[in-house]
C-alpha cells in the first residue's frame, strides 16, 4: 500500500491506543456489569457503599426514650403517643453532642396539618378531632392553652 | 419411500426441533441466585391513613433544600366531588402538610368546594417505586444510575453527567435535578438506613403507619404479608415497569 494511506492510518491507530489509555486510566476498576446484569446493574459497584455510608439525621425513637425517660413517658398516655419525638422536635443528629439543644417546632402551623378541620370522608384524616383554624383563638399558638404531650384540656 | 417412514420421521423431526438449544443449556446457580436473592426491598402505603406529614422528614434526612421546588416523595390531595369532578393539589409536594379546605389550582388560584359537595377525599403519597424494569437505569448513557442486587435504584453522583434523560424517562416523575448535587436525584428508600435495620425517614416520621417499608422476599414480612393477602394496587401497571411500591385503598383517579 502507498504511504499516503498508511499515514493517516497510524494517526487513527494512535488515537484508538490514546482513548482507551485514558479509558483505563478514568474508568475505576470496580466499574462494570454487576448482578442486575448489563442492563440494570451497569455501574461503579463502591458507590452502594457510599450510599450505605450516607448519614442519617433522623434517630430511633428508642434514642430519645433513653434519656428522656420522663417525656416520653408522659406522652405515650396521650393520644400523641403516635407522634415521633422527632417530628415536633427536629432531628436529632448526634445530640447531646452536636447539636447541644434541639430547636422544637411550636407553631400552629405544625399542629394545624392533623387539626384543621378537613372534609375527608375517604380517609382517616377525617376522624382526627378538629377546628376551624380561621375561628378558634386566632393568632396565639396551640401550646399556649394545650400542653403537645398531654393534649387534652379536661385532664390538664 | 413410504407413507409411514414419511410420517414417522416428521414426527421426529418435529420432536427434535421443538427442543430449543436454550433448554440445553446448564443453569449457572449464580445467576439464579442473583436473579433471586432473599432481599427484595418493597413500600406498602395505605392511603386510608395517610394525612401528609412525611415530607419534611424526608428532605431533611436526605439534605433537599426545603424551600426547593424538588423533592424525593410527595403527598397529593384528591377531593372528589358529586358531579365526578376530580380536583387534586400538592402545594410545595405537601411539604407544610395540608391545613386549608382550599384546594391550590396554580395559575387558576385557591378553590374553594362546598363541604356538601364532597363525595371522597383522600390523601395519596408518592414515592420512587424502585421498579423492577426500571426505565430510568435503561436510559442512562454512561452508568451513573443502576439498580443494587436487593432492588433499589440508585444514582453515582460522581459520575452523573446530567443529562436529565432519566429524569424524563421515568413514567411516575420521581427523579429531579438536585440543585445543590448538581445531579439527578430520587428516593433512595432511605438506602443508608434500611441496610442498617433502620426504617425510613418517612415512615418513621408517620404517626399513623400509613408508610412502610420491608422485604417481599420475605414471607413473614408485614408489608410482603400484605402485598399477598390484602387488596392492593400500584401506579401505572399498563407501562410494564413492575413497580415495587404497593397501595392499598388506590383509586382510578390516581395516576
Amino acid at each position: 500500500m502507498k504511504r499516503h494511506v498508511w499515514r493517516p492510518l497510524f494517526v487513527v491507530i494512535g488515537l484508538v491506543i490514546f482513548i482507551l489509555l485514558v479509558r483505563l486510566w478514568y474508568v475505576p476498576d470496580d466499574f462494570g456489569v454487576q448482578e442486575r446484569g448489563y442492563t440494570y446493574g451497569y455501574h461503579r459497584l463502591s458507590n452502594e457503599q457510599e450510599w450505605k455510608n450516607y448519614p442519617a439525621k433522623y434517630r430511633d425513637r428508642g434514642y430519645c426514650a433513653d434519656c428522656h425517660v420522663e417525656n416520653s413517658e408522659s406522652i405515650s398516655m396521650s393520644p400523641h403517643a403516635v407522634i415521633p419525638c422527632q417530628n415536633c422536635h427536629g432531628p436529632a443528629l448526634n445530640h447531646p453532642d452536636d447539636p447541644k439543644g434541639l430547636s422544637i417546632d411550636r407553631s400552629r402551623d405544625l399542629c394545624l396539618r392533623c387539626h384543621s378541620k378537613l372534609i375527608m370522608p375517604s380517609s382517616g384524616r377525617n376522624d382526627i378531632p378538629g377546628i376551624d383554624p380561621a375561628k378558634h383563638n386566632v393568632g396565639i399558638e396551640c401550646s399556649e392553652c394545650h400542653n403537645p404531650h398531654n393534649p387534652s384540656l379536661e385532664d390538664m | 419411500m413410504k407413507r409411514r417412514d414419511f410420517l414417522k420421521s416428521t414426527a421426529v423431526f418435529i420432536s427434535g426441533a421443538a427442543v430449543s438449544l436454550s433448554s440445553l443449556e446448564l443453569l449457572d446457580p449464580q445467576e439464579v441466585l442473583a436473579a433471586n436473592p432473599d432481599l427484595r426491598w418493597g413500600f406498602l402505603v395505605d392511603t386510608y391513613k395517610c394525612v401528609g406529614f412525611c415530607v419534611k422528614a424526608c428532605k431533611i434526612e436526605n439534605d433537599i433544600p426545603l424551600e426547593a421546588d424538588v423533592t424525593r416523595t410527595w403527598v397529593e390531595r384528591y377531593v372528589i366531588t358529586k358531579d365526578g369532578k376530580v380536583n387534586m393539589d400538592s402545594p410545595k409536594g405537601a411539604l407544610n402538610g395540608y391545613t386549608s379546605k382550599l384546594i391550590d389550582q396554580n395559575e387558576s388560584g385557591m378553590k374553594k368546594i362546598p363541604d356538601a359537595d364532597i363525595t371522597q377525599a383522600f390523601f395519596v403519597p408518592k414515592l420512587c417505586n424502585q421498579c423492577s424494569n426500571p426505565v430510568c437505569v435503561q436510559v442512562c448513557p454512561v452508568g451513573a444510575t443502576y439498580q443494587t442486587a436487593d432492588g433499589v435504584v440508585l444514582v453515582d453522583r460522581t459520575w452523573c453527567i446530567g443529562c436529565g434523560y432519566c429524569i424524563m424517562g421515568c413514567p411516575y416523575g420521581v427523579r429531579f435535578f438536585h440543585p445543590v448535587a448538581n445531579v439527578a436525584d430520587k428516593c433512595t428508600f432511605c438506602y443508608h438506613r434500611i441496610s442498617k435495620g433502620d426504617n425510613t425517614a418517612c415512615a418513621q416520621a408517620c404517626p399513623f403507619g400509613a408508610r412502610r417499608v420491608g422485604n417481599l422476599r420475605d414471607p413473614n414480612d408485614p408489608v410482603a404479608k400484605a402485598v399477598l393477602d390484602q387488596r392492593i394496587g400500584v401506579l401505572r401497571d399498563e407501562y410494564g415497569t413492575k413497580p415495587n411500591a404497593y397501595y392499598i385503598g388506590l383509586s382510578k383517579e390516581v395516576h
